[in-house]
């Protein structure tokens, strides 16, 4: 299968740059690559939004060709992966974490593909990338937000899995609150799910019963939660103000697109290699962003994390990163 | 120990247990219900995603809340008639079947879900069924908020224990549907249809599973996603066999089995530094399985569960 369709590629290529020439016309539909993206999970979950958001934009300006697949269980992406591989997709995205070895298995035998990926782990050479989202910086703001506002100090924060992208971003939230709030004490709780609202509800609740006044809304059904008990929340990767008015404080974005703009930029060239695309999803890069509601939050408050993300920007400042579990306070 | 103590006397933890069981009571009726008539219904797991993607949905498209309701059994009952129509006159292997159904209504529902909807950002918002604030009941002390202050679903799943307890125990349809789960050839010899009765049972029963699942997206939750049963219709074929197959012990166990899962969201939180979350998340299962264990000794199967029946064999 491999060889055949090496060969129509290298054919296609040749064909087209021919036709390129003679037509003398620029090269730019020739550039139009192919990406897929294989998710785990809908393309409606929080974190996957943000990649899908990113290749429907790069689709529309028509930089790429994109196709997905949504709902792919772990024991089925190596299948997937393979299939688009075959297909001749140049660029394949998604996230490995419940698959690291395998994933990068499959990489190996498509060393044509480039292949940038969700991991908890490093590049490959010569077409394994990875990326997460590196959106600590602005954690950290929302957790300086969260300190100065909680009352009963303490917060709760729901999480899915205790996996490196999760507890890091939970740890630079915690830094921040007691960076600015020493007597600030977490709860931290895993529900062990992606997407299980109604069982993140409840811990949300247990929670406010032992006296958290804030919650980090890691998952969905978190904010609910906090509207429920008019508490405040504190979003994570996506913007849901709107749904929740009045009670999220602030939120750390992730934007997809510096990342997904890089990859296909060194795919289309063929400069792809294997790399670690994830300081694309830093703030100086455009990658994360902080959302305040400053009809919520106080004007000193909101002025100290301003002068705080200004000196991230500048680089004069820099987040802890910690990878390991969060736990609570005793 | 202190703390858990105070966990269990405080009011917002039974008024959890009882919020999170109410998907567990719809679910272990219906499934009780199906194997009184000797139908094992594996598609139970599927139902619950039918019954969740329905009851919103048809919300979402503007029915009322009670009208969603319907709409959610109704498609549970559809999916008991082909499970009926598979295992009872067809008389294939109720595992299998079950299964299938399982595969099928879950993919069914998220199927239609994508295809009714398939540019969001994120799944559509309903508003769901508020807990009910009854007057003077509300208030009263521990009482009140444990028991007055839950969701309409809830007081439904609650009435319907009583319903299937009277429907099999004082009436004569009750009867039928027993002996239909215990000896068949006795019901057709009273000219009774073994095959009506079963796949009767088997479409109230997938009903009422169905209800579970709307549970999860019109009260406990405002939206519908894939993946969020979670495994809770399986929790159901196993605590009908703690319930030895009567209802009021099913209610016990769907309770328990809540409280559990109450208790574990305080555990982590409290002492969550000392031992792995994973601990506290399988420890409601564990205990199920302790409680099967001890429960499973005394249980009363029905003696035709798993049994296919055709008509002129004997």
């Amino acid at each position: 299968m491999k060889f055949p369709y090496k060969m129509s590629r290298r054919l296609f290529t040749s064909a087209t740059i021919a036709v390129g020439l003679i037509a003398g016309a620029g090269v730019s539909a020739a550039e139009k690559i192919k990406v897929a993206a294989i998710y785990t999970l809908p393309v409606e979950q929080q974190w996957i939004s943000r990649i899908h958001k990113a290749l429907n934009t790069a689709a529309e300006s028509g930089a790429i060709e994109y196709t997905y697949s949504e709902n792919v269980a772990n024991t089925d992406y190596e299948r997937v992966m393979r299939e688009y591989a075959e297909q001749g997709q140049n660029l394949i995205v998604g996230e490995v974490f419940g698959l690291e070895r395998a994933a990068r298995k499959v990489a190996k035998d498509y060393t044509d593909t480039a292949f940038l990926m969700g991991s908890s782990f490093g590049p490959v050479a010569p077409n394994f990338s990875v990326f997460d989202n590196w959106i600590h910086e602005p954690s950290y703001l929302t957790g300086m937000v969260a300190g100065s506002m909680t009352k009963s100090n303490v917060i709760g924060m729901v999480g899915g899995y205790a996996i490196p992208e999760v507890n890091r971003l939970m740890h630079a939230f915690m830094d921040g609150a007691r960076d600015v709030n020493p007597d600030v004490k977490f709860l931290v709780n895993f529900i062990d799910s992606w997407y299980d609202p109604p069982k993140a509800k409840e811990s949300a609740f247990a929670m406010m019963d032992a006296g958290a006044d804030i919650m980090y809304a890691e998952r969905f059904g978190v904010s609910d939660a906090a509207v429920e008990r008019g508490v405040k929340a504190i979003g994570n990767v996506i913007d849901t103000s709107a749904d929740y008015p009045g009670t999220i404080l602030a939120s750390a974005i992730w934007h997809m697109e510096a990342t997904i703009d890089k990859a296909i930029a060194n795919a289309a060239s063929g400069n792809f290699e294997a790399a670690d695309y994830g300081q694309y999803s830093f703030m100086a890069f455009g990658g994360g962003s902080l959302v305040l509601d400053e009809s919520l939050v106080p004007g000193d408050v909101a002025t100290a994390v301003k002068t705080k993300e200004q000196e991230i920007l500048d680089g004069l400042f820099r987040v802890n990163v910690n990878d390991a579990r969060p736990e609570s306070d005793g | 120990m202190f703390d858990i103590l105070q966990i269990l006397l405080s009011e917002s933890f039974w008024s959890a247990s009882l919020r999170i069981a109410t998907p567990l009571i719809f679910g272990v009726l219906g499934a009780l219900l199906c194997e009184k008539s000797g139908v094992l219904n594996l598609g139970i797991e599927g139902i619950f995603v039918a019954g969740a993607m329905v009851g919103w949905m048809a919300v979402w498209l503007g029915a009322g809340l009670w009208g969603a309701v319907l709409a959610a059994a109704l498609a549970g009952a559809l999916f008991g008639l082909l499970h009926g129509i598979l295992t009872v006159p067809l008389g294939l292997s109720q595992h299998v079947s079950g299964l299938a159904i399982t595969l099928f209504a879950s993919s069914l529902s998220y199927f239609s879900y994508r295809t009714a909807l398939p540019t969001v950002s994120s799944p559509p918002r309903i508003g769901p069924f508020q807990p009910l604030d009854i007057p003077i009941l509300s208030d009263l002390p521990f009482i009140g908020p444990v028991l007055f202050q839950q969701t309409a679903l809830t007081f439904l799943a609650l009435f319907c224990v009583f319903l299937v307890w009277y429907v099999l125990n004082k009436t004569a349809l009750g009867v039928a549907i027993k002996a239909v789960g215990d000896n068949p050839n006795s019901v057709d010899a009273q000219g009774l249809s073994v095959y009506g009765l079963r796949i009767g049972a088997v479409m109230a029963g997938s009903a009422l599973m169905a209800l579970g699942g709307a549970f999860l997206t019109m009260s406990a939750f405002d939206a519908f996603f894939f993946g969020m049963v979670n495994g809770r219709g399986w929790i159901c074929i196993a605590l009908v066999i703690f319930a030895s197959w009567r209802p009021g012990k099913a209610l016990l166990g769907a309770i328990l089995f809540g409280a559990f899962d109450a208790l574990q969201v305080r555990l982590q939180t409290e002492v969550g530094a000392f031992v792995p979350s994973q601990v506290f998340l399988a420890a409601p299962y564990i205990l199920s399985i302790f409680a099967l264990v001890i429960a499973a000794r005394r249980a009363e199967y029905p003696r035709a569960l798993l049994t296919p029946w055709f008509k002129g064999q004997r």
